[in-house]
C-alpha cells in the first residue's frame, strides 16, 4: 500500500512512492540513497538519524514519512552544500566543508563516526536557533543531549560546537 | 526498510471533522482509529512489537490546522492537541506563567523529541511514567474530548482510569487542554517539578513530582501533589493534601512547618505501594517520592532543577 509523496531533500524536489508509515530514515538511505544518516538505536534515544525537517531537528527514525509531504528535509549531504564556497557553479568543485563540519574536524570531534551525522545535524539546528555569544558549553550539552557518542566522551565534540559557534555565522 | 509498516493504514485527514468521522466509523466497526501525533511514543511501540493489524487505522493528525495554536485567553491557556513540548516552551505566556510546565517539557526526553513530541500524546498515551500528566494535574488542568457527538470536558486528575486505561471512548480525540491562569487568582500559588531518572536527558522516570501550593495569611489553603512511576496511573494523592489543608505555614510563608512536612511524608510513605521494575524498585521510588515531597513543602522557592 504505496502513496505517492512529493517534498523537499537538500533543496531538491522528490517524489517517492512509499508505505505512508515507513519511516523517513529508510526512504533517505533505502529510496533516495542518502547513506549519510545513519541507524543507532531505531528509538529515538541516540540520535544518529537527526535530521531537519522544516528547519527542526527530529530523529528520522520516528518520523514516519507521510509527515514530511509538502515539507523541507535536510540531512548531512546537504549541509556542505550549504557551507561557505558553495553556490552557483560549485556542483563542478566538491562542495567546501560548513564551518561546523570543519570545526568538528579541527577538534578531533569524531572518531569512529557514526554519530557524527547526527552530531553535526543538532550542532547544525543548534546553532542557527543560537545568538551569537549566548553559546555555553551547558547549553552545548543540552542541545546535543539526545546524540550518543560512544568513542570521545563528548569534550572534544563540545568543543568543536564551541569553536563553530565563535566563527563566522553561516 | 521495516516491512511490517506496509501493512498499516495511515489516513491524514484535513479537517477535524474528517477525523472524528475516521474515529467513529472505527468505533462503530469496533476497530478503534488511533490518533497518530508526533508519533515519538507509537513508531517506538511499531518498531518493538509484531504489528496488530486486525486494529483499525491510524489517523494522522498532524495535517490538522485546528489543533496546532495556543490560545491564550482571560482565564486559560488552552493547548491544541498538537503543541510539541518546544513550542509550550517557546511561547512567552506559558514560559513566564507556568514555568513548571516547561520544566516536565525539557525534561522529556531531548530536544529532537521535543520537538516532535505533544503533550495530548503524552497524556492519551497513558504511561504511569509519563512526564507531563502529573504536572497538568498540579496546574488543574482540563482536557476537552470531541468526537463526532459532541465534546465534553474531563479534568486531568480524573483522566487516568487505570494502568493504559483513560476516560477517551473510541470515538473521542483529546483535542485541547486548559490550563487555569494563575494570575487570575486573588494569590499566588507555588509550583515545584522535580524528575529523578538515571540522567538528565532521555530517561524515563523512575519518579516524578509536581505540587502546587496555595498560602493566604499564614495558612495553607490549597495543595495539590502529584506523581508519575508511583502507581499504575499519573497519582494524585488527595489524603495527603487533605491533611495540609488548613495547616500553618511556615515562617517564611511559602510552605508547610517542619513537623506537619515530616507528618505529611509519613502519611505520604504509609500509602505509596510502587513496584519493582527494570528502572528503579520500590523501595528507593518510595524513599525519593517521600524526599521530593518533603524538600517540596520545606523549599522557599520555585523547584528548578530536574533530575
Amino acid at each position: 500500500m504505496n502513496n505517492t509523496l512529493k517534498f523537499r531533500v537538500n533543496g531538491d524536489d522528490v517524489e517517492v512512492a512509499v508505505p505512508p508509515m515507513a519511516r523517513l530514515l529508510d526512504v533517505l538511505r533505502e529510496t533516495l540513497g542518502l547513506t549519510g544518516t545513519k541507524e543507532g538505536c531505531g528509538e529515538g534515544e541516540c540520535g544518529a538519524c537527526s535530521v531537519l525537517v522544516d528547519g527542526v531537528l527530529v530523529n528520522s527514525c520516528l518520523v514516519p514519512v507521510a509527515q514530511v509531504q509538502g515539507g523541507e528535509v535536510l540531512t548531512i549531504e546537504g549541509v556542505a552544500l550549504h557551507g561557505a564556497g558553495a553556490g552557483a557553479g560549485a556542483a563542478a568543485t566538491p562542495p567546501a566543508l560548513h564551518p561546523i563540519q570543519s570545526a568538528f574536524l579541527q577538534c578531533g570531534g569524531a572518531q569512529c563516526g557514526i554519530c557524527t551525522p547526527g552530531m553535526v545535524m543538532a550542532t547544525v539546528a543548534f546553532l542557527q536557533d543560537s545568538q551569537k555569544g549566548t553559546v555555553t558549553e551547558e547549553s552545548i550539552r543540552e542541545a546535543l543531549s539526545g546524540n550518543l557518542c560512544r568513542c570521545t566522551g563528548y569534550v572534544k565534540i563540545v568543543d568543536a560546537v564551541l569553536a563553530a559557534s565563535q566563527g563566522a555565522k553561516p | 526498510m521495516r516491512g511490517h509498516t506496509a501493512e498499516l493504514e495511515f489516513l491524514s485527514p484535513t479537517t477535524l471533522d474528517d477525523a472524528l468521522e475516521h474515529f467513529a466509523r472505527g468505533a462503530a466497526c469496533s476497530k478503534p482509529a488511533r490518533a497518530f501525533a508526533g508519533g515519538t511514543d507509537l513508531m517506538v511501540q511499531l518498531g518493538a512489537r509484531p504489528v496488530d493489524v486486525s486494529q483499525g487505522p491510524f489517523v494522522n493528525l498532524s495535517c490538522l490546522a485546528e489543533l496546532k495554536t495556543i490560545d491564550v485567553r482571560e482565564d486559560a491557556v488552552v493547548l491544541g492537541a498538537l503543541t510539541t513540548y518546544a513550542q509550550a516552551c517557546a511561547h512567552p505566556v506559558v514560559a513566564a506563567e507556568f514555568p513548571a510546565l516547561c520544566l516536565a517539557a525539557r525534561a522529556t526526553g531531548a530536544p529532537a523529541i521535543q520537538n516532535r513530541g505533544t503533550f495530548a500524546g503524552n497524556i492519551a498515551n497513558s504511561s504511569p511514567a509519563a512526564d507531563s500528566p502529573p504536572v497538568l494535574m498540579a496546574l488543574d488542568a482540563s482536557y476537552e474530548l470531541t468526537s463526532a457527538r459532541g465534546r465534553r470536558f474531563v479534568h486531568a486528575d480524573a483522566f487516568h482510569l487505570g494502568y493504559k486505561k483513560t476516560e477517551l471512548a473510541p470515538d473521542e480525540l483529546l483535542t485541547r487542554i486548559f490550563i487555569p491562569r494563575r494570575n487570575s487568582l486573588e494569590t499566588e500559588w507555588r509550583m515545584g517539578y522535580r524528575k529523578v531518572g538515571t540522567r538528565r536527558a532521555q530517561a524515563i522516570s523512575k519518579v516524578a513530582f509536581a505540587g502546587a501550593l496555595r498560602t493566604r495569611g499564614g495558612m495553607i489553603i490549597d495543595v495539590r501533589l502529584c506523581y508519575a512511576s508511583i502507581a499504575p496511573v499519573p497519582l494524585r494523592v488527595r489524603a495527603v493534601e487533605n491533611f495540609l489543608r488548613g495547616k500553618p505555614t511556615s515562617a517564611s510563608g511559602t510552605g508547610a512547618t517542619e513537623t506537619d512536612a515530616q507528618a505529611a511524608v509519613a502519611l505520604l510513605r504509609s500509602l505509596l505501594c510502587p513496584i519493582d521494575d527494570v528502572r528503579s524498585t520500590a523501595d528507593y521510588r518510595k524513599e525519593i517520592a517521600c524526599r521530593l515531597l518533603a524538600d517540596f513543602l520545606l523549599s522557599e522557592s520555585e523547584e528548578r532543577s530536574p533530575t
